[in-house]
């Protein structure tokens, strides 16, 4: 490789290019196929579940019979149970995570804060390279003789363990999520320092984008508690490979016992920050959107940007409300609920600033817009509802009832899906250097919004009715049978769901090829990223440019007629 | 790859922010990550051993031979200081001698370590199982113990990468940025050292 002026010559091989590429571009390029696989995989799983709720011993039709020839295309019990774990690993780790932090944490920090790529480009590479190994290790375990994990995603012992899950699914799965910790935790170091070394000269914090803002707290997250599951997912390797008794209990231990409940303590400190790890992006990326398309400043920016730091920091403190029902004592419970109930102050301020930063804007109503909206209306539920689950008292009857499963939906799935796809629909002119067809693009949100509300909707309300998560014929039990119509509106949602996805499918694809060329700047927008051509040059840009304003300068007085944005590079008297 | 990230990286740095380079702010935050990931296992240990009736470690594990693989860890964060010194000096011998120093401190504290190993799956204490009482024991010995010495073992190949550099004469001009990078790992490899061994083998 051929070194001028201190940078590395484009490639110009199909491998170089494409495959093992520094470019932090083609590696986010490389994360959102990888994840919008997945997140096709993750649907499909979601859809089979749904059908088994709703039509419990009918097969499922079209591909039931190749799936499932022993059971006539009736999903069986035990793959039923492999589904619903698979479906929340994939969804999110290998969904969720790939598009929002490796796609456009990739391609949008070096871009947002005026660098020519990430601070340890081949750490960046290797960090896509193991996820791809860590996804074989988790498809690879489907094909294991007794199938994959089946412990649900949560992986507690000793459902995870050899007594409840023999076979080498489950081992896999562990080693699965040990290898996407070592990758992203080496994606994590990478971004937070080059958001402290390589923001363009002039770029305070408070100059950043929100969506830096919010990718850079999730890489601060990722960092710290990610080693925390990596350590749990080692002792439960060994129990499982090498005959340790670590989380072994009772009559699973065939000498001495470990505690089940540790495993749960060590998962869920992960495991909180964790869901704040998975909407931090989608929050920054609408925080910003809303003012871009309000064409007003955003409401608030730096108490946006100091609340999403509150969030970040509460968030590591409050793990225990997940575990209200495992005999904790009750000054620790009450403890982790005042706790929680604290982070609804900076969340309240964050929501607060989202409507006051669409209020009296001349809003524009594009596709990245709609998305937008659309995660300010079910993130707005979805963080309601966690108030009923914070709350002990109410905790103790809503555990792992289909209310929880509504409420993590309309806060991760529904929330982080809508944002992902506003940042889809927004950055994908400057990706692929083409236009994305609106018609289509309003079809699809459309029928996604409509879909997931009547899904996550419906959900609440038969988790409300006392029907529980993770059971493969809930009907069995007399006070469900009145649930099944229900149950079959929320599946004709998820079905509505499912094809609502083709648009943006086509419409991705089509665009790719045939879609409109798109200027340098569709949106009218002042950030960095598109004061330089679509697609980016290698290298993005020419000269580092020089920031003199922040990220949502809208309808300065002193602007030239017929202009009412101001480039981040831009001066005004 | 240490010295890599100039040459890959065409970046503006910025200015305000002192003087420390990416490779060591990097270093910094992995050591955070890092300490995460012990801190997993001393958690697990703390719990198991709260919870139950544990031997004490003292009696089983024997401190004379730990303590001496701790002296000797401890040395070698020393030695590897002087070569720090010795390349801001431009002293290349010395600088190419104290690393040497490191890494066989290194070397050797791994070769304790597996003989304490052995010695002690002989005395009936393994992974599974330990014949004089808790199996827990065993098993959180070896995890807690065995994680850090895959990170010793790191430290002593990345002390050999660098030593190799050194040898090239790459650090001669006094730049000894990346051999700084190093010391940050080898001392916090140390320090948790420090840790494992109070929480270990004397509480």
């Amino acid at each position: 490789m051929t070194y001028a002026h201190g940078k590395h010559a484009a490639p110009t091989t199909f491998l170089s290019k494409y495959v093992f590429s520094y470019d932090h571009k083609v590696i986010g390029k490389q994360f959102l196929w990888y994840g919008i696989f997945f997140l096709g995989v993750g649907g499909m799983m979601a859809l089979l579940i749904r059908w088994t709720l709703a039509f419990p011993g009918e097969a499922f039709p079209v591909l039931g019979h190749l799936l499932f020839p022993h059971t006539d295309g009736v999903v069986p019990p035990d793959t039923y149970s492999m589904l619903f774990t698979l479906h929340g690993t994939i969804m999110i780790f290998f969904a969720i995570t790939p598009i929002l932090i490796g796609a456009f944490g990739n391609y949008c920090i070096p871009l947002m804060i005026g660098a020519r790529d990430m601070a340890f480009p081949l750490f960046n590479m290797l960090s896509f390279h193991i996820a791809v190994v860590s996804g074989v290790l988790l498809m690879a375990s489907l094909f294991t003789p007794l199938g994959g994990a089946a412990g649900g995603w949560t992986s507690y012992p000793t459902l995870s363990t050899l007594v409840g899950s023999p076979g080498s699914g489950q081992t896999l799965w562990c080693l699965s999520i040990f290898v996407l910790g070592i990758s992203s935790t080496m994606g994590a170091v990478n971004y937070i320092t080059t958001v402290i070394c390589f923001r363009a000269p002039g770029m305070g914090y408070f100059d950043m984008p929100l969506t830096i803002w919010g990718l850079w707290l999730t890489a601060i997250l990722n960092a710290i508690f990610l080693p925390v599951l990596g350590a749990g997912v080692m002792l439960l390797t060994f129990d499982r490979v090498f005959g340790t008794t670590f989380f072994l209990a009772g009559a699973a231990a065939t000498s001495g016992s470990g505690d089940p409940i540790l495993f749960q303590h060590v998962f869920w400190i992960f495991g909180h920050p964790e869901v704040y790890i998975l909407i931090l992006p989608a929050w920054g990326i609408v925080s910003d959107l809303l003012s871009f398309f309000a064409r007003k400043p955003a409401f608030g920016a730096k108490a946006t940007a100091l609340s999403m730091t509150t969030i970040t920091i509460l968030s590591t403190l409050v793990y225990g409300h997940h575990m209200f029902t495992t005999q904790m004592s009750p000054l620790l419970t009450q403890t982790f609920m005042t706790l929680t109930m604290t982070i609804s102050i900076p969340s309240a301020i964050l929501f607060a600033n989202w409507l006051g930063t669409i209020y009296k804007g001349s809003i524009r109503f594009d596709s990245p817009m709609l998305f937008s909206l659309g995660v300010v209306f079910v993130f707005g539920l979805g963080g309601l509802t966690g108030l009923y689950l914070g709350t002990v008292s109410t905790d103790l009857y809503l555990h792992d009832t289909y209310f929880v499963v509504g409420h993590f939906h309309y806060t991760m799935a529904a929330s982080v899906l809508l944002g992902g796809y506003a940042a889809t629909y927004f950055w994908f002119p400057k990706m692929f250097g083409r236009m994305m067809d609106e018609t289509l693009a309003k079809i699809h949100f459309w029928l996604t919004m409509i879909g997931l509300n009547g899904v996550f909707m419906g959900m609440m309300v038969v988790g409300f009715a006392g029907m529980h998560r993770r059971l493969y014929n809930p009907f069995v039990y007399e006070f469900l049978e009145k649930l099944i119509p229900i149950n079959k509106f929320i599946t004709y949602s998820a079905l509505l769901m499912g094809v609502g996805q083709l648009p943006f499918v086509w419409n991705f694809v089509y665009s790719l090829y045939k879609g409109k060329k798109a200027p340098q700047n569709p949106w009218n927008v002042g950030t960095l990223e598109w004061t330089i051509p679509s697609p980016p040059i290698h290298y993005n840009f020419e000269e580092i440019p020089t920031v003199k304003c922040g990220p949502h300068e809208f309808g300065n007085p002193n602007l030239p007629e017929g202009k009412d944005f101001q480039y981040q590079t831009e001066e005004l008297a | 790859m240490a010295s890599g990230y100039k040459l890959l990286n065409p970046n503006h740095v910025d200015p305000q922010f002192g003087k420390a380079s990416p490779g060591k702010i990097a270093m910094w935050i992995f050591l955070v990550t890092d300490a995460m990931s012990f801190s997993g296992f001393l958690i697990a240990y703390a719990v198991l051993r709260s919870s139950k009736t544990w031997p004490t470690p003292a009696d089983h594990l024997g401190i004379a031979l730990s303590g001496f693989a701790t002296f000797l860890l401890i040395c070698s964060s020393v030695s590897m200081v002087l070569a720090i010194d010795a390349c801001r000096l431009k002293r290349r011998e010395k600088m190419l001698q104290w690393l040497l120093v490191t890494i066989i401190g290194g070397a050797i504290f791994l070769c304790i370590q597996v003989y304490e190993y052995q010695h002690l799956v002989h005395l009936g204490l393994s992974l599974q199982e330990f014949i004089n009482g808790q199996n827990l024991f065993g098993s959180t010995f070896y995890m807690v113990t065995g994680f850090h010495g895959l990170h010793v073992l790191t430290g002593v190949i990345y002390l050999i990468c660098e030593y190799k550099n050194a040898y090239e004469g790459k650090y001669d001009n006094g730049n000894y940025g990346n051999l700084e990078v190093l010391g940050l790992f080898w001392h916090f490899v140390d320090l948790v050292w420090i840790l494992v061994f109070t929480f270990i083998y004397l509480l």
